[in-house]
């Protein structure tokens, strides 16, 4: 069992709302404000305001899509995966991960909206549907995957919810204390409830990886399935499930260490987890560097005068900078500092992270516009550059991902409570908050870690 | 309507009976007449095939105006100067855009400069109307099909914009409306048809349709009207025959006489539009 304090502590986090909170919150909620602002003026004089032009019809709200639906797969791994195969380390860190995979499909499943010429034609994808178009096999994925995740996230999180009911009912909001007694649907935690619930969990567990690969194959077919140089490739549909797990657990891994210093999570979160995690990276860093080794040596082999032109632009040509950051500061440099072990630190493996969503952003940029670049037909090579408009939706897509993230942090334990006090004692890292002799100890020994 | 004068003789780029000019010019209802003529003598077999194909786009849409027709184009590049010759853009290209109100910057008939190693030659590049056409087989919403002629349409009534059309076609021939499209003078939102294209819609994409609203009425498309060399040709794949205004031909046996090609034969898209090399370029293989 969890100790007092340490339960106490998990149940505190929401009842506090310190000034950081509310400092980031507000900055978060003006820059997302001003991004609906530059998609109304968007609305209002049509898409004329972007880069965007009938050479590369698609811009950088398509690579946020890209961008979202693979960090989305963070909670796909840590959760299901990891539980599958009993990793008991994951416990304390599924919650986040699975709350990244929720807020993380809201805010890719937008930006298509974003990019439509007609949004308010939306809804015909559903009464004029047509199953042979990629487009509606992304709809029917991800809506499928965002059902999903959220059924994941919301069963784990129904103890924690009678938790919070039954300890913190006179010390919250009658409003929040109306949402936990909704919400925790009667949960009283009797065997019989209890079993039923890891039956569920164990069968969601299975469904949702199937579901989840499926997601970003079906993502990279919108391209895979056109005949353009860069695109056409069969490779795509493992090369980009690989590299959303790759940018998922670099999320985890960022938003980790947020909340870890947040919420003073030390005795919960320790440099195990991210280690750990990074070892798991350092496997899908090095997947992906083959897989993109194997994609551009094989464009490259031959002698097709297009294919040759897309990689020049890659390689030395106007998309050049964004290509090798890629490469360097999004696959080389990470795999390095996971790799060494004097790199290794916590600081190390999160600044490797960050490196690798950004690299991965970028890798989702050269991915989407250059294949458009190259003409089709003979004429010049056309350019494109991101306008304000598009600059401030892309900022407001990732402030308003991050106040979902911490909205959902204030109101609900971003650490699942009972599966962590559920934890076997052989767990390892968990057994630091668990009320055993050596406890004590093991704190000292699991916040000296970093 | 504009007139472009050519060398001594004035020819309407706008008018659907050819006649002014001092060449032979064909009027819409011969244009009719020899089509019906030609029919008559066009060989059963071949026409079978093609027959076939019609009717099963028959069944698709309700009776409609051009049944029975599977329209086609003949570019001859022999002829094609890329109207540099008469020091005028390119003719086809300003009456396509004139007629369906287009921004000079997003035209729906581009005439490319190829480069060979030989030189360069023009190459008109309208919609290629394919058989298989990868834009209508994306289309989330259906608002890009073929009509029972063959046509590739657009319903800019039903397009929500996704642009998965444009990513889709190898051809680069459709374009989008990033902003409000122009005036339409004379033309009100009432009365657009996607065999018309106008007015367009701002959203939504839209692209060349061989001027499908005027081949039902037996009137070729604007840009084969305003080339002044008569290097397009327009016809029915049914009938086996083809016009440029001027002249008639037997549709299969000018391909083949000629070595006809299409674009990209090798996406196996099966285009409606075929070329006819000019000017002594090698087209299709490396000179090397």
């Amino acid at each position: 069992m969890l100790k007092d304090e340490h339960r106490d502590h998990l149940l505190g986090m929401v009842l506090k709302t310190g000034r950081g909170y509310r400092l980031a919150s507000g900055l978060l909620l003006a820059i997302a404000a001003w991004a609906v602002f530059a998609w109304t003026y968007q609305l209002r004089h049509g898409l004329a305001v972007t880069g965007l032009h009938d050479r590369i019809p698609w811009g950088i709200y398509i690579v946020a899509f890209v961008f979202f639906i693979g960090i989305s797969h963070a909670g796909t791994l840590v959760s299901a995966i990891l539980r599958l195969s009993g990793a008991e380390w994951r416990r304390p860190i599924t919650r986040m991960a699975e709350v990244i995979t929720a807020v993380a499909l809201m805010m890719g499943a937008v930006m298509p909206l974003v990019d439509l010429g007609r949004p308010e034609r939306i809804l015909s994808v559903f009464t004029l549907g047509r199953l042979e178009s990629p487009i509606l096999w992304d709809l029917i994925s991800i809506g499928t995957y965002l059902t999903g995740s959220l059924i994941y996230l919301y069963l784990p999180l129904i103890p924690d919810l009678a938790m919070l009911r039954d300890r913190l009912s006179d010390r919250v909001s009658p409003l929040q204390r109306w949402l936990y007694r909704t919400l925790a649907l009667g949960w009283q935690d009797t065997p019989r409830q209890r079993q039923r619930l890891e039956r569920v969990l164990g069968i969601m567990a299975i469904l949702i990886i199937p579901i989840a690969v499926s997601v970003h194959t079906v993502v990279s077919w919108i391209f895979a399935m056109t005949v353009r140089p860069g695109w056409h490739s069969t490779v795509f549909g493992p090369y980009f499930v690989i590299g959303a797990i790759f940018s998922g657990i670099a999320g985890i891994i960022t938003a980790m260490y947020v909340f870890r210093r947040i919420y003073r999570l030390e005795a919960f979160i320790t440099r195990q987890h991210f280690v750990k995690l990074a070892y798991l990276m350092l496997t899908l860093n090095l997947a992906y560097i083959y897989f993109t080794f194997a994609e551009y040596l094989t464009i490259g082999y031959g002698f097709a005068p297009k294919e040759h032109l897309l990689l020049a632009l890659l390689f030395t040509g106007p998309y050049a900078g964004a290509f090798w950051a890629f490469v360097v500061a999004g696959l080389v440099v990470p795999a390095l500092v996971v790799a060494l072990p004097w790199t290794r630190t916590i600081g190390g493996i999160t600044i490797a992270s960050v490196l690798v969503n950004v690299g991965m952003w970028l890798k989702r940029f050269v991915i989407v516009v250059p294949s458009q670049a190259a003409p089709q037909m003979p004429y010049e090579i056309v350019f494109y550059q991101p306008t304000w408009v598009e600059w401030s939706i892309m900022a407001g897509a990732v402030a308003g991902f991050m106040l979902l993230y911490i909205t959902f942090a204030r109101y609900f334990p971003i650490i699942s409570i009972w599966e962590v006090a559920e934890a076997p004692t052989a767990a390892g890292v968990a057994s630091s908050v668990i009320a055993t002799p050596a406890s004590a100890s093991a704190i000292a020994a699991g916040v000296a870690d970093d | 309507m504009k007139v472009v004068g050519l060398g001594g003789r004035l020819r309407r780029t706008h008018d659907l009976n050819l006649e002014g000019g001092s060449h032979v010019a064909v009027s819409r209802r011969q244009f009719l007449r020899r089509l019906s003529r030609l029919a008559v003598a066009a060989s059963v077999p071949a026409g079978l095939v093609q027959l076939g194909r019609s009717r099963r786009a028959a069944r698709a849409a309700p009776a409609a105006a051009g049944q029975g027709r599977q329209w086609a184009m003949v570019i001859d590049l022999r002829k094609c100067e890329g109207c540099v010759t008469i020091d005028e853009p390119p003719q086809c290209t300003v009456a396509c855009g004139e007629t369906h109100h287009l921004r000079p910057q997003q035209p729906w008939l581009p005439v490319y400069e190829v480069a060979t190693e030989r030189g360069s030659y023009y190459q008109p590049t309208p919609c290629m109307q394919c058989e298989n056409a990868p834009c209508v087989k994306v289309c989330p919403v259906g608002a890009t099909y073929h009509d029972p002629t063959g046509v590739v349409l657009i319903d800019n009534q039903v397009c929500i914009g996704c642009r998965m059309c444009m990513a889709a076609c190898p051809y680069g021939a459709r374009t989008f409306n990033w902003t409000d499209p122009p005036e339409t003078p004379g033309v009100t939102a009432e009365q657009y048809t996607p065999e018309s294209s106008v007015p367009q819609r701002r959203g939504t994409v839209s692209k060349c349709m061989f001027c499908a609203h005027q081949a039902v009425a037996g009137r070729l498309p604007a840009c084969a009207q305003g080339c002044p060399m008569d290097a397009i040709y327009f016809g029915d794949l049914v009938q086996d025959v083809a016009t440029n205004g001027k002249e008639l031909v037997r549709l299969s046996e000018f391909l083949g006489e000629n070595h006809a090609y299409q674009l990209k034969p090798e996406y196996g898209t099966r285009p409606r539009v075929h070329y006819i090399a000019g000017h002594g370029e090698v087209f299709g293989r490396s000179l090397r």
